[in-house]
């Protein structure tokens, strides 16, 4: 700022100079150039402007985009990440084994678990709870799963009048069938020792080597 | 004319219109929706019908603000005057043959004086509301609705000389003595079809509230049902533009077999409907462009309009 009150640190700006306004735009529609004759480009104009109508028209016959929602539902792919259920093995057990996993990959803390054994040895989630007025469907849990047992389905109508009913119990989540992955069984390929299979008795397990056995 | 037929037409234009008005919002949404592969509004009633009435609840519980930076006395009148002017003006439109509110001599004289006002109605919006893009959109409206006044009036000369009258009702009964004035004046009738869409502020002249630049023009800060009085304003501006287009060129309630207000009323709908389709289809024009057009495509237009009419109407009676 110098004495008088200016400033001075800028240069005063160049006068930027238009093409002179025309009435071309107007008249012509933009389709025809300065310099053409008058009539045609009115003519033009006129016709242009009677062509957009006409197809503006047209597009009353046309199907419709709108899908109306309540009575047709949006095409959802299979992997959409929608409501997150719990799965279960194809003979009917739970395939979480509470490993907390899903629940530390989370980033907003929505899942919730407590774990126990049963008389096998079995681990499985005493309760579980997912907080879906948290969730934000990322699917990190499905990734961190280690025997596919959380799954993200194509569901998204969720809306519920109460917060509270927001707060999914594992009697909620849980489904009585396997999800999308149909033949996978954890326990079956996880070489763990469990109650009624010992170690590598599975399809697709070795019995474990003897380690002494490769000695010379 | 009986004072309880008078009464009776009275009150059957006001309400009419009205309804008309308020139906538009719902026809103009589904029409536009119709030509943007679209639905609209269907759920409420049948076909969406109801929807105009949802509308109307919503907007009366709204909160009724008067922002207090604004001019309050102005703010609060100027958009009952857009409704009124518009209103007014159907006092002279002759709906059936004698069924009009008010037989004016000087009709068609009226019907301008009314839609100037209306300017008032928009600048003192934009101006009370102390608020910048009101203001500018006021400012424009000044500008648009003034430059449109002028040729507005000028398209209608070329009727007025072939019927010898500003009475409406004589228009149209000139128009059963020859024919449609749309033929002998079809300038005219492009020229005020041009100028009707301005003076209602309908697209592509809707510099006014042009949204994508002003928020919403002149009724920026306006809420509420003084909100929806301007909307309601521009519906019954364009019943009585369409309305009057249909009685000066297009032969008022004549027509074969139907009654006299079901022609009116058919023949003032194709031109609602042409002025929803026009919206559907041209975009807005800049500021120069609507001036330019204005004074340099429209006011000569009509001015040799009134010219060649003036000469055959001189030469016929020499």
């Amino acid at each position: 700022m110098t004495s008088d009150g200016t400033r001075q640190s800028r240069p005063p700006a160049p006068v930027e100079t238009h093409p002179p306004l025309t009435t071309d735009v107007v008249v012509t529609g933009g389709l025809a150039r300065r310099g053409q004759p008058l009539l045609p480009r009115i003519g033009r104009t006129v016709w242009s402007t009677l062509v957009g109508v006409g197809v503006v028209i047209s597009h009353a016959w046309r199907s419709r985009d709108t899908i109306q929602y309540p009575e047709e539902m949006v095409y959802l792919p299979p992997r959409y990440r929608g409501r997150i259920i719990l799965s279960r093995d194809p003979d009917g057990e739970e395939r979480c084994v509470a490993c907390y996993l899903c629940s530390a990959a989370c980033p907003v803390d929505c899942i919730a678990l407590q774990a126990t054994t049963d008389e096998n040895g079995r681990r499985y989630p005493e309760w579980f709870r997912i907080n879906f007025s948290r969730c934000i469907f990322c699917g990190f849990c499905e990734d961190a799963c280690p025997t596919y047992a959380i799954q993200l389905t194509p569901d998204v109508e969720m809306s519920e009048y109460e917060r509270s009913s927001m707060v999914y119990e594992k009697e909620d989540l849980l489904i009585s069938g396997p999800g999308k992955y149909h033949e996978h069984d954890f326990y079956r390929v996880a070489g763990l020792a469990i109650g009624g299979k010992g170690k590598g008795e599975a399809e697709n397990e070795a019995p474990p080597s003897d380690v002494r056995g490769l000695l010379p | 004319m009986a004072w309880y037929w008078q009464l009776l037409v009275t009150l059957l234009v006001l309400v009419a219109v009205l309804t008309i008005a308020a139906g538009l919002i719902w026809y103009e949404r589904r029409l536009l929706s119709l030509v943007q592969d679209r639905y609209g509004p269907n759920r409420v009633g049948p076909a969406g019908l109801l929807q105009v009435l949802a509308d109307t609840f919503k907007i009366l519980f709204k909160e009724d603000w008067v922002p207090p930076f604004a001019d309050k006395r102005v703010f609060v009148v100027a958009p009952s005057l857009v409704l009124i002017t518009a209103l007014l003006s159907f006092i002279v439109v002759p709906v059936a043959e004698g069924w009009v509110v008010a037989d004016l001599n000087v009709g068609l004289l009226f019907v301008l004086a009314m839609s100037s006002l209306a300017v008032y109605s928009v600048v003192l919006a934009g101006w009370s509301s102390r608020s910048k893009y009101s203001l500018v959109g006021g400012l424009r409206a000044a500008a648009q609705m003034v430059s449109y006044e002028v040729f507005m009036g000028l398209s209608l000369v070329g009727v007025i000389t072939l019927a010898g009258s500003f009475n409406l009702s004589d228009i149209v009964e000139g128009q059963q003595r020859s024919v449609y004035y749309v033929f002998p004046q079809f300038i005219g009738f492009v020229v005020f079809l041009v100028a009707g869409l301005a003076e209602t502020r309908r697209i592509p002249f809707d510099l006014v509230e042009a949204e994508s630049e002003l928020v919403a023009g002149y009724h920026t800060e306006y809420s509420g049902m003084k909100f929806g009085l301007f909307l309601v304003g521009e519906y019954v501006a364009i019943t009585l533009v369409s309305a009057l287009i249909v009685t000066l060129f297009f032969g008022g309630w004549l027509g074969p077999w139907l009654p006299d207000v079901v022609w009116f009323l058919l023949k003032t709908f194709v031109f609602i409907t042409l002025f929803i389709i026009i919206r559907g289809t041209l975009p807005r024009l800049r500021y120069d462009q609507l001036m330019a057009l204005g004074w340099k495509a429209m006011l000569p237009l009509s001015l040799l309009n009134l010219l060649i009419t003036g000469a055959i109407v001189v030469a016929r009676a020499g």
